[in-house]
Formats: C-alpha cells, structure tokens, sequence
C-alpha cells in the first residue's frame, strides 16, 4: 500500500483491520506516567533537601486526580482515541515538574506551583475541547476565521501598550497580572488554518507545474500562497526578533503543503525560499548574526555583553558534560547556573542532572508522540484529520528540534519552549489542546467502521452527557 | 497523503537520530574537554568542595584537605609550608601548580587507576575520595638543604636539588625564596587576589620553582659534561691522563682580550692531568678539550646527560636547559666551560652527577614514589633509565678526579670524614660586567657506592661573595650527611 499513490487504496485497506479500544492499556500506563511523575518529586525532596517532600501526598493526589479526571474523558468521549499519546505527555509534564520544582528549591522560586496551576487549565482544556469537540471536521468550517485569528494573535504583541518585550523578543501580551505569549495559540490555529487551506487547494497546488531536474517544480502563480507565509515567518523574524517561531511557522507550513500536494517540488521551493530568507536575515539583522556567531565559536562569546554572549550556551554544554552518561543526581548538580533552566533550556538541566540517560530517554518519549501523532495521519480517513495531524505532529517534532538542537548546539540557538517540560503557561496549556485534537482525530480514525460511526457517536454523546450531568 | 506522510515520518526520524547523536557527542565523547575547558566553573567548584587526598612526605602529610564549615566543605592546608611549597605548589580557587596541579587525578579521585573504587562510590552515589601521593623526598635532606641555603643571608635566590643516583628519586628540592601556599588556598578569595598580585609583582619571584624553572650558565660544573665527552672521543684515558694546559688560551678565530681564556690565577701547567685540571678547574684545559672533541660531541654528550630535552613528568613547567645545536670553534670553546649559550637547572647538574655516580646512566628524575587510592590501593613508580650518557670506566674517570677535586682542590668545603665525596664546584659569570657571579656546587657521595647526588645553584646572595664552593659546598655536604646518616 506504500506504493500505490492517491488516499483512497490505504483507506480502503484498513477497512478490514477493527481497533480496540485499548483503554485499559491507557489506565495502566497512566499509573506509570504518575509513578514518573510523584517519584521524579520524592527524588527531586530527597536529593536536594534530604528528605521526601512533606506536600508529596497532597501533590501526588492532585496529579492523580487530574489524569484519572483526563482518563474518565477520554473513556467517556474518545474510547477508541490512541491509548499512548496521554500517559506518554502525562510523564513529560510530571518530570518537568519535578525538574522545576528542583531549579525551584535551589533559586527560591515557585515556578513549579504555577506550572501546576497551568497544567490542571491545560488539562480542562483538553477536557473541554474533547467534550465540546464531537468531530475535529467541525474545525474545517473555520478555516479562514482561524487563520485571521492566528494573524492577529501574532500581531498583538506589536501593540504599542499591550505587547511587552521580554530578552530582546517581542512575542509577549500583558494583561493585568497575567503574561501570555498568543504566538503558541496561534500556532494551532495555523494548523488549522493550513489543513482546512490546503484541502481545498490541494489539487491545483498538487497538479500543475513544469518538470525540472526529476523535479516538478509548481507554477509561478500558485507561489503566492508560500510566498505570503515566507514573508509572514521574515515578518515575525523582523518586527519580533523570535527566530523560533518565524522558523517553525515556515517549516510546519512547508511539511503540510508538501504532504497535501505529494510534491517534493515544493521542499524544494522552499528549502530554497528558507535558504535566501536565512541569508538575508544574516546580512541584515545583527541578532541573527550574533545567534550564529555564538554557535559557531561558543567559546570565544562567553563573556560577551549582554545579548551578545554564549554564557547560556556555553554553561548548558559544561552542565550536560558534566551529568555525563548517568547524570549527577537530583540536587548534586548546578543547573541554576544555566539562566532560564527552567524553560529554554530544561534539557540543559535535565542532561546535567539526569545524564545522557535522561535525556535520550525524554526524546524517546517526544519520538513517541511524534509516531503516535503520524501515524494517526496515516490511519485518519479524511484528508482534513490526516493533515491536522501531520501538522501537529511536525509542530512538535520542530519545535523540539529547534530548542533541543539550540540547547545542545547541533544548530544556532534560537528561543522555543520544550513542550509539556518547560515552565510557561501559554505553552502548556497549548499543548493540552494539541493532544485534546490529536485524541479526538485519532477517536474519529480508529473507529470500527464509517457506517457505525453515527450510532456510536449518538450513543456516545448520551453516555457523555450524563457522565457531565453526575 | 500517506506516502508523503511516510516521508515526514522518516524525516522525523532523522531529527530525533541526529538530536540524540548530537546529545552523545556532547555528553559522552566532549564531556571530558567541556570539562577541561578554564571557564567551566561545575568543575573547579566541584574539585576545590571534594575531599581532596593528602601529599605524603614518607608517612607524614605535608598537605591535607581539613573539613571546614564552609561552602566549600574542604581547606586546603600545608603543614611546614616555606619548606615543601616549591613542591607541591598551591592549591587555590581556578589555578594550582606544582605536584597539586600534576597529581590533580590522583588527588581528586578522577583518576583511572583508581577507577573501581570511584565506580562503586559513583553508583552508590558518594562523591569521589581523592587518592595520596607519596612523594620521594627525605625529610631531612630537605630539611638540611632549606636550612642551608636560606640561613646564608637574607635575601638570598637559589636552589638546591638531591637525586638518589640509583633510580633518579628526588631526595630535595627546595627553591628560594618561597612563599606560603597556605595564604593562596584560603577561602577568603579577596585575601587570596591579594596574595598572588603581591607574590607575581615581587621581583624576586617567589612563585618560580627555581630547581627546575631557572636555567643559568652552570659555569665550571659543566666541565664534567666537557671531561665525559672528551673521554668518551676515545683520546684520553683514565683520570690520569694527560691534557692540554695552560696559563692562557686564545680561542681559535679570535684575536685580543676578548678571545682569551685564563685560570684567574690557579695552577694549571701544560700538559697536565686530567685530574689535576679538575682540581684547579682549569679554563684553559677544558676549552681546548672542548674545541678539540668538537661541537658535535659536545651537542651529543650534554643531549645523554638531558639537555635540550623535558624529562620530569612529576611537575608541570619544567624549563628546558639548552646547549647550543649550532657553534663555531671559539664558541664550542667557550661552551667547554659552561658559558657561550649554555644553560642549566639545578635539577640538570644535579642529573649530571647523579649520571656519573651511576655508572653513567642517568635515570628519569621523579618526585611521586606512590600514589593510593582512598581504599588503600598503592602503585608504586617503577625507575627508568633516560640515556646510557658514558661508559662506566669514563664514569669511574670523572669520579676519580672529583674526589680529588675535593680531597685536594676547589671543593674542599664538601669534604665529609670518612667519606669520599666526589664534588665539583662552578663559578659562572654573568656576562654583564661589575655583576657577581652565579655559585654551583654538584657532588655525591660516598663515591664507591653513590646514595646522593646533589646540586646547588645559588643566583644572589646580598653581601656574600659568591665564589667557587665557598657558599654551596657546606649545603651540599649538610644534604648528603643528612641522606648518609
């Protein structure tokens, strides 16, 4: 089935195989998501203080309590959503945490208590968005609607009065008490956005062109779609100086246009429109180069000024040299010294604590959710589900590429969070949502048959109602 | 769509690899050189907080980490400080010398030789014990050779090495004037910066471990490096063998005062012995010996005994002493008796009389005797030979007439009763005019049966006059009664 082209031929293989619901399974790797995640803040007690955290109970039952609540949802709404995909970002979450709480103890902060508050938001989020979202087709509807919302989120920092610029980046809205960065909530509505885009455009972008070098390249005239997000990732490149999110706009973007078109012309159209935005960004822009200088010679800026130095850099490598294979242990490590240990690079603290153990581990974990995320594509039996998928799944793959990568220096280092690990409300709770549609696509995929698919949702959403209703 | 998904899928995969290639690399393969890097403070906060082990003189430690009630956990402390410090150096915040900075592994625990035990106490969780190093020093030869030369006069710049001949263990090695290193350990950072800028701007250079750092003309105690090559070119035999004399000698290619060479005075007849030229130290003799051997000889002679060449692996920042590789006639001549471009440490003389009182071989110098680890591993250093640099019956020449040299001639203040001690003494000009010399003195004893080989440089001397082994013979003679009793 790999090599027949078009949807149609995989779909119509699969008929014959029936998914189990596998809820039991899910249930049973929640207990160990949670065991990570309590005895990830016992060691965290014992290592740093000496003894397990008196709160350890109150602490544990809380997470107890929000992934039994997750699980209910997902039994009641989602019973043939993918069993993995929850226990696997329900031990991300607690050993970030856990880590959190670690920097926490050191720096006499409380990072790990807001954490916690945003993760029980992200999880009724998730709550809500699988209760409320019956079919994620709905969303097609608001292709448009979400793609201007996903515009004017990300234009919203660049209010004079409301944006505030925190490290040189403008990418933050301050509301109050409250800090918010609408960039990662724009990041899933442009998802949206592209899949319901590309549906419909698919065929005109996927069909003509001109053969070049084994490679057909699209039609002058069908650029302007690619051509309008270029501009908008240089625009946040330009006015936000978020190197990230400008890279990881214009790369989900590329992934979903080059799977909705099966057309390796536009990889190539876009490898090269990324190449000369790179470039000119280089020439032009002094943080760009800086980023880049730093990368290159990490060493030689250790001591730089402020803005222009590799100290983050440098001391998230000697930290991650220093944990070595096995790590140093909870609490006989220094990754305070790292400055934002808590979000950018919590992998930094991670390696110098956990070892390369640790971390191979959580990207193994990351690898799960991607796999998980993918293959719900290749299942989905609509082409809309199968592209929200692909794009979330490559939002996470890049995102952890583009911060990871930074943190241990295999590219230039740009600002992202580490989904689920990093402390930031904003991100979290976006990525609650993320899983919320990727359960909810994967439910929709990995139901027995389209013909049952009425009954079992009509059925469904009575038992559901009532589970509210109780 | 699934096709291209696929695609993604593997191109997902190849990020994932590469991150954690990427994460290998750095935290396996590059962790030791992140670790080594100056700025990477985890490490030296973590080495300066560990329970670093002693540095043993014989079964007494002469630096110890002490439990203090600091951040830091750990004080570096140095009993009999002034005496030890050109040794085993200072252990401060960021910088070490000496063997604390050589033996850091040891000390640290980091080691690979003690490996089991630090793996055992890495998974169970302890932190690395550091290891002792034993050192080969004698107490009381040390104790003999620091009160030698720092009871002169005040003021006074030197120093003074002892080699056991047989295996190249290094007896003493004191330097002045020293420093306390227990004032660049302390925890009082501030105190500390103050120390070492008041130590680095002395221009007498306490920090310099002048055994070994200094290198200076070695004047007349070169000649035995002279005698060596002009018995081994086969042309002369035995102690008694005639060689040329002479009250003058103007070097060839030269005309003037300049060029010419005299005794200052002493007896040295044309011919003459060999021992009789060793006895008076005649200039005249050991030029043209060496002009008559020729620049190659002489180059191959000193490179046996270690010149132009780094030997001692137990301290860091040995300087290299120097023969000249390139020379004409009147400079060969010149560098017969340890001027021209002819440079010494004290460690370097002190190996060429330990080279003749071993037969002519000259064993690798070394300062580590043992080292253990905190379990009680020990691991002995084994002695090595560095060069054959003589024959034995060149040896038994040169010995010969340095222990006429002190029974009779120039280094008489080394003589010990019932001794025989083989000894030469060096007066070496500085080339600037109105300047006084630098003093050497090499010896060892007894000369049958060699048990220690000493050398002694004395740089300034405030208002005593340096010359011959007026000032280094009664310390070398106090170094080897101390060694010999």
């Amino acid at each position: 089935m790999t090599t027949t082209p078009g949807a149609a031929a995989p779909q119509s293989a699969l008929m014959g195989f029936v998914h189990r619901r596998r809820r039991g399974a899910e249930l049973f790797l929640l207990v160990i998501a949670l065991a990570v995640g309590v005895g990830g803040y016992a060691a965290v007690g014992l290592g740093v203080e000496g003894q397990v955290p008196a709160d350890i109970v109150g602490y544990g039952g809380w997470l107890a309590a929000l992934m039994a609540g997750a699980h209910v949802v997902v039994r009641f709404v989602a019973p043939y959503a993918d069993p993995v995909l929850l226990p696997v970002v329900v031990a991300l979450n607690g050993l970030g945490l856990a880590v959190i709480h670690r920097l926490d103890l050191t720096d006499d902060t409380t990072f790990a208590r807001q954490q916690l508050t945003w993760m029980t938001l992200g999880v009724v989020l998730f709550a809500v968005v699988l209760v409320v979202l019956r079919d994620h087709r709905t969303l097609s509807r608001f292709t448009y609607t979400s793609g201007l919302g996903a515009i004017v989120l990300l234009l919203l920092p660049l209010v004079p009065g409301l944006g505030t610029t925190i490290n040189g980046a403008r990418i933050w809205i301050r509301l109050g008490p409250f800090s918010f960065q609408p960039g990662e909530v724009a990041k899933v509505m442009l998802v949206v956005a592209f899949a319901g885009y590309l549906v419909q455009h698919r065929d005109a972008l996927a069909l003509a062109g001109r053969r070049l070098l084994l490679v057909d390249l699209p039609r002058g005239r069908d650029l302007g779609p690619i051509m309008a997000m270029w501009l908008i990732s240089l625009g946040i490149l330009v006015f936000q100086r978020d190197l990230g999110s400008s890279l990881l706009f214009f790369g989900l973007f590329l992934v979903m246009l080059y799977v909705a078109t099966e057309r390796p012309g536009w990889l190539v159209v876009g490898g090269l429109l990324f190449a000369g935005g790179a470039a000119l960004a280089y020439r032009m822009f002094g943080h760009v180069r800086t980023r880049v200088d730093t990368w290159l010679h990490p060493f030689d800026y250790y001591d730089g000024p402020p803005g222009q130095n590799s100290y983050q850099l440098v001391e998230g490598m000697f930290g991650m040299g220093w944990g070595g294979l096995i790590g140093r242990g909870f609490g006989e490590g220094d990754p305070t010294r790292i400055p934002y240990a808590e979000s950018d690079f919590i992998m930094a603290a991670i390696g110098e604590e956990l070892g390369l153990t640790g971390v191979l581990a959580v990207l193994l974990m990351y690898g799960v959710v991607v796999e998980r995320a993918l293959r719900t594509a290749v299942i989905s039996r609509d082409n809309f589900g199968k592209l929200m998928a692909v794009g979330l799944a490559s939002v996470f793959a890049l995102q952890l590429f583009v911060v990871i990568g930074g943190v241990t220096r295999l590219i230039p280092l740009t600002g992202l969070t580490t989904s689920f690990l990093s402390y930031g409300g904003s991100s979290l709770v976006a990525s609650w949502v993320v899983v919320a549609l990727l359960l909810r696509i994967s439910d929709q995929a990995r139901r027995p048959a389209p013909v049952l698919v009425k009954v079992d949702e009509e059925q469904e959403a009575e038992e559901s109602t009532q589970v509210i209703k109780l | 769509m699934n096709k291209p998904i696929r695609s993604v899928a593997i191109f997902c995969l190849f990020l994932f690899l590469a991150l954690m290639l990427n994460a290998t690399y750095l935290q396996f393969w590059s962790a030791q050189s992140l670790d080594d890097r100056p700025e990477n403070r985890r490490v030296s906060e973590a080495a300066y907080s560990s329970a670093r082990g002693p540095i043993l003189v014989g079964r007494t430690p002469i630096a110890e980490s002490e439990p203090v009630d600091d951040e830091y956990q750990y004080l570096r402390t140095y009993e009999r400080p002034l005496l030890y410090a050109p040794v085993t150096g200072y252990f401060s915040f960021g910088s070490s010398s000496g063997i604390e900075r050589s033996q850091n592994e040891v000390l640290s625990g980091e080691d690979p030789r003690l490996f089991i035990g630090s793996l055992v106490d890495l998974l169970s969780n302890k932190a690395p014990r550091g290891g002792s190093v034993q050192l080969t020093l004698d107490p009381d030869a040390q104790q003999a050779a620091y009160d030698g030369l720092t009871g002169l006069t005040d003021g006074v710049e030197g120093a003074v090495v002892a080699l056991e001949p047989g295996t190249g263990k290094i007896l003493a090695m004191v330097s002045a004037p020293t420093y306390d290193p227990n004032k660049l350990s302390t925890h009082d950072f501030a105190a500390r910066d103050e120390t070492f800028q008041r130590l680095e701007d002395d221009e007498r250079q306490p920090l310099v471990n002048r055994a070994i750092q200094t290198r200076l003309f070695p004047g007349s105690t070169f000649k035995l490096v002279t005698a060596a090559a002009a018995l081994e070119s086969g042309q002369y035999q035995g102690a008694d063998a005639q060689v040329p004399g002479g009250n003058t000698y103007q070097l060839p290619q030269t005309s003037g005062d300049s060029g010419e060479i005299d005794n200052e005075g002493r007896y040295c007849p044309d011919p003459l012995t060999l021992r009789l030229a060793m006895e008076q130290s005649c200039n005249t003799t050991f030029a043209k010996l060496a002009v008559n051997v020729g620049a190659e000889a002489m180059l191959r002679q000193a490179e046996k005994f270690g010149f132009n060449s780094d030997y001692l692996d137990d301290l860091p920042n040995q300087a290299r002493s120097v023969f000249p590789t390139e020379m004409n006639p009147p400079q060969t001549g010149q560098s017969g008796i340890g001027q021209y471009d002819v440079q010494a440490t004290p460690l370097q003389m002190a190996m060429v009389a330990a080279g003749i009182a071993n037969d002519g071989v000259v064993m690798r110098p070394y300062l580590v005797n043992e080292v253990q680890s905190a379990d009680f591993d020990a691991q002995q250093t084994d002695p090595e030979e560095l060069s054959q640099a003589v024959s034995q019956s060149t040896a038994d020449a040169i010995t010969e007439a340095m222990v006429s040299t002190v029974d009779e001639g120039t280094a008489e203040p080394a003589q010990i009763q019932d001794v025989r001690v083989a000894g030469k003494t060096g007066t070496a000009q500085r080339g600037v005019p109105g300047e006084p010399p630098y003093g050497w003195f090499v010896s060892f004893a007894p000369a049958d049966d060699p048990q220690v080989a000493v050398a002694v440089m004395i740089q300034e001397a405030p208002g005593r006059e340096i010359a011959g082994g007026a000032l280094g013979g009664p310390i070398a003679k106090a170094v080897m009664e101390a060694v010999l009793q």
